[in-house]
């Protein structure tokens, strides 16, 4: 099934030939500069604007470091990554400042991604107040009240927070500034099944509503048939099969997202649990 | 919709937390004793009366009752002596930690967090610095630039600042490989902000922790100097001349060795527990 009923969006996001290796330290030589490991080997993608896509592969296939590519905490090797237009792979802090109101991130882990000593309404604020986009505690509250979150967590430190909640911090966080994109790096994978739903759904709903372009990091492909519009594959640092979720979901073309497939729970229930 | 319940933060110190009340105890008494000197000490600190030394403490027979805890050689008031000692003590100990701290932490921030160039200096010095026998260094330092109390204060200053640069420098390294240090680049944080308002909270309670601790050593580094005579004039009452003055004098009046020493050892171990009772209560997580 194609899907020719919806017309081809521009393209958010356009990489072509990204190539990303780090060095690696543990085969060092006694003299000289440590061997580089390969992650990204030459993708090349495009992310349509206003949808969500699943980035899905086993641990160490460059999902999460693709995702840090897109918002530009690590920069390629070579390739092109360009963002509406602009290439911003070799642009540096000072100039990626700017651009970074457009390209926010929510992270796997809220406890180490939302600062300790400071409370849940100065977390939310304070980026806002760095892009002149309010900041007040105001403000604040109403990033909160879009996640689902009471006023009365606003004076509350991550800690006293279960998991649940702070990853709507973490999402309050991100949708304050009004971005453009949001990368979410496997931002249920510590969470209970209820609130993972929940969560799910609350990115689902917002990202809908503000027209946000997501890239959705995960390994599990339940996860992303119940919440992306266009789903990549990724083994070992290239992409094995790319398109609309449900295409790739009923006509997989690489065994690697065959396994994926596999390993979702099946729904129905096999007798032999019971006897 | 939103899940798990919330228990309020325990604001007040734990009364049954003797680690942190006594030192505190201890410390009050010390900074009460050091501002009212005047009015405490019974006597003054440098008065001297030939015909009244040596008087033991109040406890042993022939003592006199204006002389609580006995006189020295030179019939001067131990009591009086010790009380006005603890002026110089706690003056030497909060200046002397708190130019310690900051110069130190300052080093440790920027090798931990900025690294590479930055941190092989600053690493190189502390490991050079450490070679040195810390009071040997002390008291060439302090024979070089000059006796006094401001040189003592410099001397402590200029030799233990590698105590917070190693212990800041490892902490801000584990802190810079937190989430929310890529969440606030993310956020638009440049790189100083992100180090003043995102890391320095989260090592400031090891900060306070290295104070308290710096303040015992800077009263030991004191005592030590004046022992040596190297801190301020002899004359003046520091419970370092007291030891010194009654190590001469031990066997047949122990008190001027012995009341200076024990002020000198729980003010050390005060501030050495309090140090340690602060960075748990300072800590929102392990509380």
């Amino acid at each position: 099934m194609t899907d020719v009923m919806t017309p081809p969006q521009p393209a958010l996001f356009s990489i072509k030939g990204l190539h990303l290796s780090f060095p690696d330290r543990a085969h060092r030589p006694l003299f000289g500069a440590a061997p580089r490991i390969e992650v990204l080997k030459g993708l090349t993608l495009d992310l349509p604007e206003g949808r969500i896509t699943g980035i899905v592969g086993e641990s160490g296939s460059g999902k999460s470091t693709l995702g840090r590519v897109l918002v530009r905490l690590l920069a390629p090797d070579a390739g092109q990554v360009t963002f509406d237009g602009k290439d911003i792979g070799a642009l540096d802090e000072d100039a990626l400042r700017p651009l970074r109101r457009d390209l926010q991130m929510i992270f796997q882990d809220p406890m180490s991604s939302l600062n300790p000593r400071h409370k849940v309404w100065r977390i939310i604020a304070q980026p806002m107040k760095r892009y002149r986009r309010g900041g007040t505690r105001a403000d604040a509250l109403k990033a909160l009240e879009k996640v689902g979150l009471p006023e009365s967590f606003a004076d509350r430190y991550p800690h006293e927070l279960s998991g649940g909640q702070r990853q709507r911090v973490g999402i309050a966080r991100a949708i304050a500034l009004e971005p453009r994109f949001i990368l979410a790096d496997e931002i249920v994978s510590g969470l209970d099944v209820s609130s993972q739903a929940q969560v799910l759904s609350l990115l689902k709903t917002l990202a809908k509503d503000m027209g946000l372009t997501v890239a959705f990091i995960s390994h599990d492909l339940s996860v992303i048939r119940h919440l992306c519009d266009d789903v990549i594959v990724l083994n070992h640092g290239e992409i094995v099969d790319s398109g609309p979720v449900q295409t790739v979901f009923e006509h997989p073309k690489s065994d690697i997202t065959k396994a994926l497939l596999g390993a979702i729970p099946r729904p129905e229930i096999d007798d032999s649990w019971f006897e | 919709m939103v899940d798990a319940t919330y228990s309020p933060r325990p604001m007040r110190f734990k009364v049954r937390n003797l680690r942190l009340w006594l030192p505190l105890l201890w410390i009050a008494t010390l900074i009460i004793a050091a501002v009212f000197a005047p009015i405490f000490a019974p006597h003054d600190p440098l008065a001297q009366d030939l015909m009244l030394e040596r008087l033991p403490p109040f406890f042993i027979d022939g003592s006199e009752p204006g002389h609580l805890l006995g006189t020295d050689s030179l019939g001067r008031d131990v009591l009086s002596r010790m009380i006005y000692g603890a002026r110089i003590a706690l003056f030497v100990s909060v200046i002397a930690a708190f130019s310690t701290g900051i110069f130190g932490s300052t080093l440790g921030l920027i090798a931990g967090y900025y690294g590479g160039w930055w941190d092989r200096v600053i690493s190189r010095l502390v490991d050079i610095w450490m070679a040195f026998p810390p009071v040997l260094f002390a008291v060439l330092l302090v024979a070089v630039i000059g006796t006094g109390l401001t040189s003592v204060i410099f001397a402590i200053a200029l030799i233990d600042w590698t105590r917070f640069a190693r212990v800041i420098r490892a902490e801000t390294m584990v802190q810079a490989q937190m989430d929310y240090v890529d969440s606030a680049r993310i956020g638009g944080a440049r790189r100083m902000a992100t180090l003043l308002s995102e890391i320095l909270p989260n090592v400031l309670p090891s900060i306070i922790a290295l104070l308290a601790l710096e303040m015992g050593i800077a009263v030991i580094v004191e005592a030590i100097l004046s022992f040596v005579n190297l801190s301020i004039s002899s004359d003046d009452p520091t419970w370092g001349s007291m030891i010194s003055e009654g190590r001469g004098a031990i066997h047949f009046a122990w008190w001027v060795l012995l009341f200076p020493l024990i002020a000198l050892f729980l003010t050390v171990l005060s501030f050495s527990t309090l140090g340690e009772g602060l960075k748990k209560q300072f800590d929102p997580v392990l509380k």
